[in-house]
Formats: structure tokens, sequence, C-alpha cells
């Protein structure tokens, strides 16, 4: 009686005396890319390059820092009421911290993206906990978004800046990722964005019907006018599961609903195929699609017949399907020097846009097509990304 | 028939050992080391049997696992180090699978014997609950410390202890 | 009486194991994580690409947000 109660008083004071230091994951590797774009479609070219890399200061400090250019040329489908071909340059900086600590993990990043007509600054912060013997992972963030809006009413070559409006944009984000068995991992995001101030495109205009003796065209353009306040909530489900021959497929669905009435599905197939320490083939298949937003038209039957008004192809209902396929070749699987591997990546993209109340107004109209039957827009992009992935 | 005020007690007691020791990352722990038969890669059969009346530290590594690779070279050393004073070390690895082991040890060879678990039957008698863990055990064959987890400097932390146990 | 003490009893161990951390011992154990540190298991693999492929469908699309992914790997230190 006496040996048992002085046993469990010494493991009580043993146990009262551990430390619960909490071990920590791990900081990612260190990392740099070098990274090619291109995306071509619906009468644009956009080309892009990006520098990244990443490196571990201390075992619980890392820093991120990115560059990227994209060069614009083109004119999309709903650029009418200007110089056709629009070329424009966008350059983007960013910077990231995390630092670790226990079981959590740290990040503040500050982004800065800049055009001849928009320049939007990026402060974001998120927090990562892994829980329940790294089972389980938390994750919290908050982003917050300063844009000012401008239209260039000169040439591309000859540019004449007007700015028309700020926008501030505030991301609330909640994420929680579980390992269910040792070949199933699944989570869900949640993601609540609110903006306010000027949140139109200035280069897209509604039209609106007028007799053809106003408007050979039979409609007119008008001025897009938009709320000043969108709230966003999109949740996101996702799973990845380990084949026993060594592959992965990820499925992940998510919905997307905002106070504009803008109601969209996501659905994505993605598989993963490696080959030894070399090779790793990816396919995947994506489906979209949106309802429109509730003051979007393609023809308003006159001017001013709603409070707000938009003729944007991105709130108009529309679907898209993409199927992708992504190449990843080591050409250094183990290592050269500091390097600890190498490898060099190609991704193509094809993704079908059909949109199902925005139509083609730009090649159709009167007199084979009168206003509103003109055939509904549809096109194919492509996307090609290249770049190089050196770990040291 | 306990009263249930001693029955709280002695939950509450459990449950406070039960989850200390379950999360705590570098500990003195005490019991007798689970002995164990493994095979080396070559395919000999050895143990902790093998090392009685040394001190040994197992060391629960895999070749999937980042930390484990940064400190390999260094337990490495440390195995050199004091070997001549009655110490041994002995890597046990939970792969599920031999090849990539093989590999990584014709790249990175190790001094140290390096046996084989890949039904984690080892793992599972010592209650390895992070990666990578690794046990001291004192002459007599008694578990005395845990570390789990590694981190650049842990390595000072281990020799200490190793250290204390040899001049035991 | 009986149900106050088994309720005490309950609360008392609910705060142990919530201020030990939840002591809810993992089903995967840490030797078992080998397929999730497979870098083909991890969310994001190419963050800079995914990062890319989503800035393109942001552009085109009237939806946004909650993409990505965190947590799984090897669960090591």
């Amino acid at each position: 009686m006496m040996q048992k109660h002085f046993f469990t008083r010494a493991a009580v004071i043993a146990a009262l005396l551990l430390v619960r230091s909490t071990s920590a994951d791990v900081l990612p590797d260190n990392r740099a890319d070098v990274f090619y774009s291109k995306y071509s479609g619906g009468g644009m070219d956009i080309t892009g390059y990006s520098a990244t890399a990443r490196a571990k200061i201390t075992e619980n400090f890392a820093v991120e820092a990115n560059y990227f250019i994209d060069k614009v040329s083109g004119a999309s489908i709903d650029v009418l009421s200007q110089a056709s071909v629009i070329k424009d340059e966008r350059k983007q900086k960013s910077g990231t911290i995390e630092y670790l600590r226990d079981k959590t993990t740290y990040t503040a990043s500050y982004t800065s993206s800049v055009e001849r007509d928009y320049i939007s600054n990026t402060a974001a912060i998120s927090l990562s906990q892994d829980m329940f013997g790294d089972l389980t992972t938390v994750t919290l963030g908050f982003a917050n978004t300063q844009n000012k809006v401008g239209e260039n009413n000169g040439t591309a070559n000859d540019p004449n800046v007007a700015w028309l409006g700020h926008a501030l944009t505030r991301a609330y984000s909640g994420g929680v990722s579980q390992i269910i068995t040792k070949n199933f991992i699944a989570g869900v995001n949640l993601q609540v964005i609110t903006d306010a101030g000027y949140l139109a495109n200035p280069y897209r205009s509604i039209r609106y019907l007028v007799p053809v003796d106003v408007n050979p065209k039979g409609y007119a353009l008008g001025n897009q006018v938009y709320p000043d306040t969108h709230t966003s909530t999109a949740v996101q489900v996702q799973g990845k599961y380990y084949l026993p021959y060594r592959a992965a497929v990820t499925a992940l669905y998510r919905y997307y609903t905002d106070t504009w009435g803008v109601v969209g599905n996501t659905y994505e197939l993605d598989y993963t195929h490696p080959i030894r320490n070399r090779w790793i083939f990816e396919g995947r298949v994506r489906y979209y699609k949106q309802s429109a937003a509730t003051f979007y038209s393609d023809l308003f039957p006159f001017a001013d017949s709603q409070n707000f008004t938009a003729r944007d192809q991105n709130l108009a209902a529309l679907d898209n399907t993409t199927i992708g396929a992504k190449v990843t070749y080591a050409f250094l699987p183990d290592g050269w020097r500091f390097f600890k591997r190498g490898t060099v990546t190609l991704d193509v993209s094809r993704i079908r846009f059909n949109y199902l109340d925005f139509r083609n107004i730009k090649d159709y109209g009167l007199p084979q097509y009168s206003p509103g039957s003109e055939p509904l827009y549809n096109f194919n992009a492509n996307v090609f990304q290249a770049f190089v992935s050196m770990y040291f | 028939m306990l009263s249930t005020k001693i029955l709280l007690k002695r939950c509450a007691m459990a449950a406070i050992v039960v989850a200390s020791t379950a999360f705590a990352a570098g500990g003195d722990a005490s019991g007798p080391a689970p002995s164990f038969t493994l095979t080396t890669l070559a395919g000999q059969a050895s143990g902790l049997s093998a090392y009685k009346g040394q001190v040994v530290m197992v060391n629960f590594w895999a070749t999937w696992c980042g930390p484990c690779q940064q400190e390999m070279p260094l337990l490495d050393q440390m195995y050199k180090k004091y070997k001549p004073a009655g110490f041994t070390l002995i890597g046990v690895n939970v792969d599920k699978e031999a090849p990539p082991v093989k590999q990584l040890l014709e790249r990175k060879p190790v001094s140290f014997p390096v046996l084989l678990d890949p039904a984690n039957q080892v793992s599972k008698a010592y209650h390895v609950d992070e990666m990578p863990s690794s046990v001291i055990i004192d002459r007599k064959g008694q578990i005395r410390y845990i570390h789990r987890g590694y981190k650049p400097g842990d390595e000072n932390d281990y020799q200490d202890r190793i250290r204390q146990l040899i001049r035991e | 009486m009986r149900c106050a003490k088994l309720l005490l009893s309950g609360t008392v161990l609910g705060a142990l194991l919530l201020s030990s951390g939840c002591s809810i011992q993992p089903w995967v154990k840490p030797y078992e994580r080998d397929r999730l540190a497979d870098p083909i298991m991890a969310w994001d693999r190419d963050a800079i690409s995914n990062a890319y492929l989503d800035h393109i469908r942001e552009s085109r699309e009237g939806s946004r947000g909650a993409t990505g992914g965190a947590g799984g790997g090897c669960g090591c230190n």
C-alpha cells in the first residue's frame, strides 16, 4: 500500500517536472525557381517571367522573395471603346518571412503589384498550428489589400492615365487539414473576402438597346455602375489519396457565393504519377460553372435601367473546362555540390470558356444578328509554364 | 471498495502521467529497455543484447525524414568519439522497404550499426511518437532519456547525457 | 451526490486532457508517415505554379478564394 502511493507520487512529481516542450515541425527546404509562363486565348497574349528564392536563415526562420513580370498584348473581346491593342506590363514584388516556434508557423508577407493603370499592395499574415500528434493542421490568415484603379485614356505607346478611385480588400481565411489514414489526407478551407471602393473594370462597358437611327449597331455603350461593396464566401473541400503502387489522386470541390449574386462551383481531379526519383507526371481536369451577377446583363433595355449595371464577362453566367498535364524531370536527382536536387517542369493547360449569357458583339451584329441574338461567346486558351527549380 | 475520491485522484494522476509523458519532447524516462532482434542490411541478425553493459543510444530514423538526415553525420561523429569508452549507437530504420535505405547509406555511409524495423515492432515497443527519436539506455539496460525530434544543437544534449551515463 | 462526483471527475479529467494539449493518441504513428512525407502527397508541390494558375482563373472567373492547403508531410520534429 505504501509502495503503491510512493510510486504514484514519484510518477506524478516526475510527470510535473517534465517540460512539455512541444517539438516543432520543419520549415520547407531552401529553393530557387526561375519561371516562364505564356497565356494565349481570347485575343490576349500574356507572357510572364518570374524568379523566386527561399532560404532558411536559422532552423526556425526563413525568408522568401519573389519577382514577377507580366507582359500583356492583344485585345480581349469586350474592349471596344478604345484603341484595340493593349500593351502593358505588370511588375510584382513580394517578400515573406516565416517563423517556426514549437508547432506553430507564423508567416508575414508583403506584395506590391504595379502596372500603368493599377497599383495593388497587400500585407498578409497567417498562422499555422499542428495538433493532435501532428495529424491536424489549423491555419488562420488575414490579408489587407489597397488598390488604386485608373484608366489609360491614351494609347499603348502614348499613355494617359487617369486615376479613378481606390478599393480596399480584406480577406479572412481559415483551414483545417486532417490526416485520416496513412494513405489519406483531407482538408477544408474557408475564405471570406470583402471589398469596398471602386470595384469595376473601367475598360468594360455595358450596352443598351437604341433605335437603329440613333446607332446603326442597334445598341449604344455606357458605363458600368458597380456597387461599392462586395463580400464573398468560398468553401473548398479537398482530399488526397496515396495509391499503393506509388501515385496520388486529388479531388477538390469549391463552393463560392457572394453579395453580387454570383454562385460558382469548381470541381477538380488530379492524378500524380512518379517514376522512381526522376520523373513526376501529373494530369488534371477541372470544371467550373458560375451563375451571373444580379446586375449583369449582356444587353440592357435602355440607359440607366437599373441602379447597378455590368457587362463584364467575369460576371456573366459561364462555364469552363480545363485539361492540364505537367511533367517534372529531376536532372539532378541526388544533388550536386551544395544543391540537393534540381528539377525542370513543363505544365500545359487547355481551357475552354463557354459563356451562357455573354454575346460576341465584336465579330457579329446587324444586319445578320440583331442585338441580343448574336452568337454566345466562347474561346479556347492555352496556358504554358516552364520552370527550373534548384533545392539547396 | 475504493471511494470515488481515491478513484478520482488515481485517474487524475494517471491522466497527468500519460498526457505529460506522451508529449514531452526531451526528458528523463524510466523502465527497462525492451529487447529486440532485427536484421542489418546485410541480413545479419543483431539486437540490444549484443551491447549489454554498454551505454546504448537507439536512434529511430527514416529515409523520408529530413531532420533524421541532418543529425546522421553528427551521430556518426559522436559514435566514433565515445565508442572506446563503452558507448554504442544503433540506428533503427523504420522504412517499409530496404532499397531506399541501401541507396542512402551508399551515398552517405555511417559507421554505427543500422538495423531494419520495417514491421515497426520495435518502434511500437519503444512508443516512438516523434521522428526522429533517440532513446538513451544505461549500462544496466534501463531507459534513462528520450529525445524527440532534432534541431541543430541537440547533439550537445546527447553528448552531455552520454558522458553522464558513461561515468556511472 | 454520485452524479456530482462523476461530473466533477469528468470535468477534471477533461481539463487535464485539454491542458496537456489533448492527449488523443495519434492513430497514424510518426513512423507510419512515409507515404504522407512523399513529395507527391504535398498539397502545393510547386507553390509558384499553383499561384499562377489561381491568378489566371481569378482574372477570368467571378470566384476567388479558399484555394491551397497545409499540413501533412512527415510531421518530423
